[in-house]
């Protein structure tokens, strides 16, 4: 990765769009977590600088055109003391229209060299030593996270390492689909990429600071799109690696309790087997998220709702409750049943 | 055929029964009736793809809204895409491009006068072919499922695996069968131009109307094409086992998307290119002063046209292209700035030094070249690959493309309604409902899609049915919502302006807006063989070297 180069080109760009930025500012300043106007990582960095430039071409010719068009209105309209003569009639002028030819050819040239500079940036990049690598694949309203290096398999709550500007480690993404076209994006960290079946792509990331950062599948995937949500963790070395640790015990099966032990045979002697992953268990499903380490997530469902006991009891019992057209079927438990599976469920630290 | 023949409809039309009458335009091959077909028809399903953007915006009007379920809302902007492009717009054009070429080139009817019926039919069958999913189609939702795969139905949702039951076969039949009537327009309206001309009529004397809806024509067999190909094979993966778009039987979603837009892009121009047709005609005549710089004018519509061909993958900038296909794309795709800014500036340099008659058709042309300034450099950004990373597939690109097809398109489509509606009915519109309409449409349109980019640029993607609270975006789409309202009710007072005063209005006599091209030559409304003697032309502007014998146009052409 050239990024010394990179950075000096980007905060030449950014000096070049002071006007613009100024313009941008009030935008960037409304709370929202997922403006792209407020950038955490390298990719989504470069964008904004070249959002500015391209916004400050473009911003220029309106403040030129604009006034034009609205002077030329007013100036030229019919007053009612008129003679009713015709105005001269002008047929044309082969210089006058050679000039809006050319300036708006300057303008799309300078335009588009600016443009092919950044997706080169953003695109040709082979991953350094010490990135990590994830495979990211799309499902039906859900997210599966795959860390082939370290043995890692979680759901929806991408964690990934902070990366500092000086010695990057970014964490390069492997898209797949397992069943429609997704797209990953969260606003903050990089431009979005579809996932699309048959067809794998690749993106990166380097967040340089901790944190939580939101998104959401930006493809149209099918009745549930809307709820099919993104939360990037962003940690610090050690943090993160505390997390990989934990991720990588086997689940906690060995509970004494009869109320965890029945809810335990509940969910192997039931259909949630044929979906989920508990490992260490029978339960060796892929449709649905792995749930071996279900209580280290913040929430359930594709980010649609807390991981608490209320909610997990009422996902059991009626997903579309939650998310409407979701593929977990009710399950048609007993209130017994869903208690012990809940209470089974939350000893998965 | 006798001049007896062709006049004895008219004569008998008032005094005959209703079934008669009604048989009458049923079995029509005449251009103008044949036009007014397709415009009312395109107004029937305005009101209807309307009503479906009022429910959607309800919805998203706040944060988990339940207004209407996911599924009802995904049909939604599914059916409302659709309408909105294939059964609203393109008949709309078709239909005043029906009415009006033939009398501006001084001819009888188009070329092929039956083809021209059975296209409108074409047509009109495909609108109801996809509006009877909500009956006749079965999906997995139970019985009356319309699509609910968006309008650009990307490939694998479209597969059985996905979309159970019938309802995607209603979609792809009702573009096909509506795809068929468009090419059949698009060949009739390319030899009418060609062929058709009267006498003194060499292309370069062309009102810039038939000029622009002779490139349009060229383009719609050029887009339509693949569109009917992708259709026939989406069927063929459907029902006979093929696999083109099956990913799951290794087949490619790309292809798809590649097939969709490449008749996708074109589309954009094979609508905005007969709008800027209006404006070409109108902005003249109330600013009165010649158009500036004609040949200019068609050879940027011509080089849009060319341009427009090799842009279609700006709409896949997130698919994952190479670099080098990504570079490319933002090239053509900027290049078509360059003709867009000419026309622009023409426009402009016909305005300057005229004297401007601020009339509702003039109105709204004039609001066209504001908005279409705007939309066209929010294109711009678009263009941008690494910016389109962000922006693709968000409510900014809903803003912008609303920004040209609304505030573009629908605009001068309104000025077009006003502009010509003397010569159709023969009767004037109220000008004050007309400057209604306008203002409660301006402010609407400007609520809605002014402030629609917003929540697109703090991350607010698309077709979703419901978003979350604290994202920012609240305020936003509550004020999109709102705006919605304004444009209904501008709606409203167009409709009313346009029924009272075809019955009411007072008479407008062959000229009104005393006006330069042809048609404004023959009656209001003109007669089923248009003109008894075919007219001869020395310039661009027969009726002007009529009126000012003294300084004809043909000294300066």
């Amino acid at each position: 990765m050239s990024r010394g180069s990179h950075t000096k080109w980007l905060r030449a760009l950014l000096v070049f769009c002071a006007p613009a930025s100024v313009l941008a500012e009030p935008a960037s300043h409304v709370a929202s977590p997922t403006s792209i106007f407020a950038p955490a990582s390298t990719p989504a960095q470069s964008i904004f600088g070249l959002s500015m430039f391209v916004l400050a071409v473009v911003g220029g010719v309106f403040v030129v055109v604009f006034p034009l068009l609205a002077y030329s209105v007013v100036k030229f309209r019919d007053r009612h003391n008129d003679d009713h003569s015709e105005p001269p009639q002008i047929y044309g002028s082969n210089q006058v229209e050679l000039a809006w030819i050319v300036v708006p050819i300057l303008i799309v040239v300078g335009l588009f060299l600016a443009t092919a500079h950044v997706i080169a940036s953003i695109q040709n990049v082979t991953p350094p030593s010490g990135s990590t690598e994830v495979v990211v694949i799309g499902h039906q309203y859900w997210w599966e996270y795959r860390y082939p290096d370290l043995k890692i398999v979680t759901a929806n709550e991408l964690h990934v390492p902070v990366s500092d500007p000086a010695h990057p480690t970014p964490t390069f993404l492997t898209l797949l689909s397992a069943d429609t076209d997704h797209s990953f994006w969260v606003p903050r960290l990089a431009g979005k990429t579809d996932l699309i079946p048959n067809h794998p792509n690749r993106m990166w990331i380097d967040p340089h600071e901790a944190g939580l950062f939101l998104g959401q599948c930006a493809q149209y995937c099918g009745t549930q799109h809307a709820k099919m949500l993104l939360r990037v963790y962003v940690q610090p070395r050690e943090e993160f690696e505390r997390w990989v640790r934990d991720q990588r015990q086997p689940a906690n099966a060995s509970s004494a309790s009869s109320g965890i032990s029945s809810g335990k045979r509940v969910f192997e002697s039931t259909a949630c087997t044929n979906c989920h992953t508990i490992s260490g268990t029978a339960a060796n499903g892929r449709f649905g998220p792995d749930l071996t380490h279900l209580m280290s997530r913040d929430t359930i469902a594709a980010g649609a709702a807390p991981n608490t006991p209320e909610n997990l009891r009422l996902w059991i019992r009626n997903p579309d409750a939650i998310k409407p057209g979701s593929k977990m079927p009710a399950m048609g438990l007993s209130d017994q049943d869903v208690n012990a599976l809940t209470a089974f469920l939350e000893t998965l630290h | 055929m006798s001049t007896d023949a062709i006049i004895w409809p008219q004569l008998q039309t008032e005094s005959r029964p209703i079934t008669e009458r009604l048989h009458e335009w049923v079995t029509t091959v005449d251009h103008k009736r044949l036009g007014v077909l397709y415009v009312l028809y395109a107004m029937f399903f305005l009101i209807v793809a309307g009503i479906e953007a009022t429910i959607i915006r309800i919805q998203l009007i706040r944060p988990h809204n339940d207004f209407v379920s996911p599924q009802v809302f995904n049909r939604l902007f599914t059916m409302h895409g659709t309408t909105m492009i294939f059964f609203v717009i393109m008949p709309v054009l078709f239909g005043f491009a029906n009415y009006l070429v033939p009398l501006m080139i001084g001819a009888r009817d188009m070329a092929f006068p039956r083809l021209n019926a059975f296209s409108f039919w074409m047509t009109a069958f495909g609108g109801l072919l996809l509006y009877f999913s909500y009956v006749g189609a079965s999906g997995l939702y139970g019985a009356g499922n319309a699509p609910d795969v968006g309008w650009f139905a990307y490939a694998p949702l479209t597969s059985k695996t996905f979309s159970i039951g019938n309802s995607t076969d209603y979609w792809t039949l009702s573009l096909l069968v509506s795809g068929v009537g468009s090419i059949g327009t698009a060949i009739n309206l390319i030899a009418t131009i060609l062929c058709m001309r009267c006498p003194g009529m060499t292309l370069g004397r062309m009102p810039l109307l038939a000029w622009l809806n002779l490139t349009m024509g060229a383009l719609v067999i050029l887009a339509v094409s693949p569109l009917t190909a992708a259709q026939i094979m989406l069927l063929i993966d459907r029902h006979l086992g093929g696999h083109f778009f099956d990913t799951q039987a290794g087949g490619s979603a790309v292809i798809w998307m590649h097939f969709f837009w490449v008749f996708g892009h074109p589309e954009v121009y094979v609508l905005v290119i007969p709008a800027f047709a209006f404006a070409s005609e109108i902005i003249p005549v109330f600013s009165r002063k010649a158009i500036f710089g004609y040949a200019a004018m068609v050879a940027a519509t011509v080089s849009i046209a060319f341009v427009s061909m090799s842009v279609w993958a700006h709409h896949m900038f997130t698919v994952g292209m190479s670099s080098g296909a990504n570079i490319f794309f933002v090239l053509s795709t900027m290049a078509i700035a360059v003709p867009t800014g000419i026309k622009i500036f023409n426009w402009l340099a016909t305005i300057w030094g005229g004297k401007l008659r601020l009339q509702t058709p003039m109105l709204f042309c004039i609001a066209f070249l504001f908005q279409f300034l705007i939309a066209g450099l929010t294109g711009v950004t678009l263009g941008a690959a690494p910016f389109n990373w962000q922006l693709g597939n968000s409510y900014y690109v809903v803003a912008h493309f609303h920004y040209v097809i609304v505030g573009g398109i629908l605009f001068t489509l309104f000025g077009a309604f006003y502009y010509w509606f003397p010569k159709v009915s023969g009767r004037m519109y109220n000008e004050t409902l007309g400057q209604v309409h306008f203002w409660l449409f301006l402010i609407g349109f400007h609520l809605t899609f002014d402030f629609m980019h917003v929540p697109g640029i703090l991350g607010m993607p698309r077709r979703i049915y419901t978003y979350e609270p604290g994202r920012g975006w609240d305020i936003w789409n509550l004020i999109v919502t709102i705006g919605v309202f304004f444009q209904a009710a501008g709606i409203l007072v167009f409709v009313f302006n346009l029924v009272w005063s075809f019955f009411r209005g007072k008479v407008a006599g062959s000229d009104p807006w005393d006006a330069w091209t042809l048609e404004w030559s023959a009656t209001s409304p003109p007669p089923v063989y248009n003109y008894a003697v075919i007219p001869t032309v020395r310039s661009r502007r027969p009726l002007w070297d009529i009126k000012h014998p003294e300084d004809p146009d043909w000294r300066y052409e």
